[in-house]
């Protein structure tokens, strides 16, 4: 007879659970469609000229044949583990994920594409200049084209591309020290050894 | 933590990575004088006369209704369905935010293409997933989804009809001495049937 009378409480506990739980949740942390597909192709014009930047990536001849000079594209990477990371220089949090960033780039983690997100060039230059250059390859995307195509919606994003091309991680919003301890550098750890 | 902190102000156009109204950022206190802006449209006049060809991927805003109302019509019905992922309980047809934008005008060239209605949803869940429809498919992620309710509302229904059946064949409690001893004096007095009114009990 007791129980009777505790089953709504039980069910109140359980809807107080739920909520809680929901509470937690991230709503801008959208499951993408793009993890395990392969990156979407894209040529994007340099920000910086790679011949300035003391590369860690020495680009693939074959992949750069038809391209312009100043013009990058994923192909190049082919056969690496890298990371892109999109940002823009009005972009307040990326500002914060901007020493972690740094950090990777300082234990030559992987190849750092840094994806400058519907931008001006003059104010991405300076902020790189001011805080550091965390990217091994510098890229724009003025008009958010390339964005697009990788589902960009909240900058910024990070993805991890593995050695086949295919989109391993996305990353929303910026990145804390326990996100890449945690799930950035065990990811890229497992498929370097892959 | 990213760019779309504040869906509310966002969806308004305001900016907060670029900390001002982004669409408004012309009118902003200090407007330029009369003369300065008549120079400045004739000179944008001017510029867009040079260039005869109008070149689709200028532009910025939404196009005059006027342009085409059957294109744009079909773009509202579609963009309805489509959920704007940076202000997320806005459609893309009512978002204000840059990405809506964009998308809308991607959706438009898509349109001029000569892509289907099925062809540009697919584009979208392509790059955004199942999210930004506001009708989710069925499928086997999605299945509690759809069926949860009516499942919800069968156990409801079930344990109605359960707890009614047993209410039925509980057999009456005997009455207590207090309402024996009521019946008694209502026995008593029942004879002329209209005398008493009935005790509420």
């Amino acid at each position: 007879m007791k129980a009777k009378y505790l089953l709504p409480l039980a069910v109140f506990l359980v809807l107080v659970g739920f909520l809680a739980a929901g509470l937690k949740l991230n709503p801008r942390e959208v499951p993408s469609p793009l993890i395990g597909r392969a990156a979407p192709a894209f040529t994007a014009p340099y920000l910086i000229d790679p011949a300035v930047i003391d590369l860690a990536v020495k680009p693939n001849a074959e992949a750069r044949k038809d391209l312009a000079p100043m013009e990058f594209t994923p192909q190049e990477l082919m056969g690496k583990v890298w990371v892109m990371n999109v940002w823009a220089s009005w972009c307040a949090p990326c500002r914060e994920e901007h020493p972690l960033l740094l950090a990777l780039q300082r234990q030559q983690v992987a190849p750092m594409v840094g994806l400058n997100y519907k931008d001006q060039a003059a104010q991405a230059l300076s902020l790189l200049q001011r805080y550091g250059n965390p990217y091994s390859v510098s890229i724009t995307d003025t008009d958010g084209r390339i964005g697009m195509d990788y589902g960009v919606y909240g900058v910024p994003e990070t993805y991890v591309v593995d050695k086949q091309g295919v989109i391993r991680l996305k990353h929303i919003g910026a990145l804390t020290a326990d996100d890449v301890q945690r799930k950035l550098l065990p990811l890229i750890a497992e498929l370097n050894k892959s | 933590m990213n760019c779309a902190l504040s869906p509310v102000a966002l969806c308004l156009g305001w900016s907060p990575c670029k900390g001002e109204w982004g669409i408004r950022s012309s009118m902003r206190s200090v407007m330029p004088s009369v003369v300065q802006r008549l120079v400045l449209m004739a000179l944008c006049l001017a510029v867009v006369t040079v260039f005869l060809q109008p070149n689709p991927s200028w532009a910025k805003e939404a196009e005059p209704l006027a342009q085409d109302p059957v294109m744009e019509a079909r773009l509202n019905s579609l963009a309805e369905q489509l959920r704007c992922l940076v202000c997320q309980n806005e459609s893309l047809a009512g978002s204000r935010s840059d990405l809506a934008l964009d998308l809308r005008r991607e959706i438009r060239a898509l349109m001029r293409q000569g892509q289907t209605d099925e062809q540009i949803l697919a584009f979208m869940v392509s790059r955004y997933g199942d999210f930004v429809l506001y009708k989710p498919p069925v499928k086997s992620t999605t299945w509690l989804l759809w069926t949860g309710p009516f499942v919800l509302m069968l156990i409801g229904v079930g344990v109605l009809l359960l707890v009614l059946k047993r209410r039925r064949l509980l057999p009456e409690p005997p009455p207590t001495p207090e309402q024996q001893a009521r019946l008694q004096v209502l026995l008593k007095n029942s004879t002329p049937p209209t005398s008493t009114p009935p005790p509420s009990t």
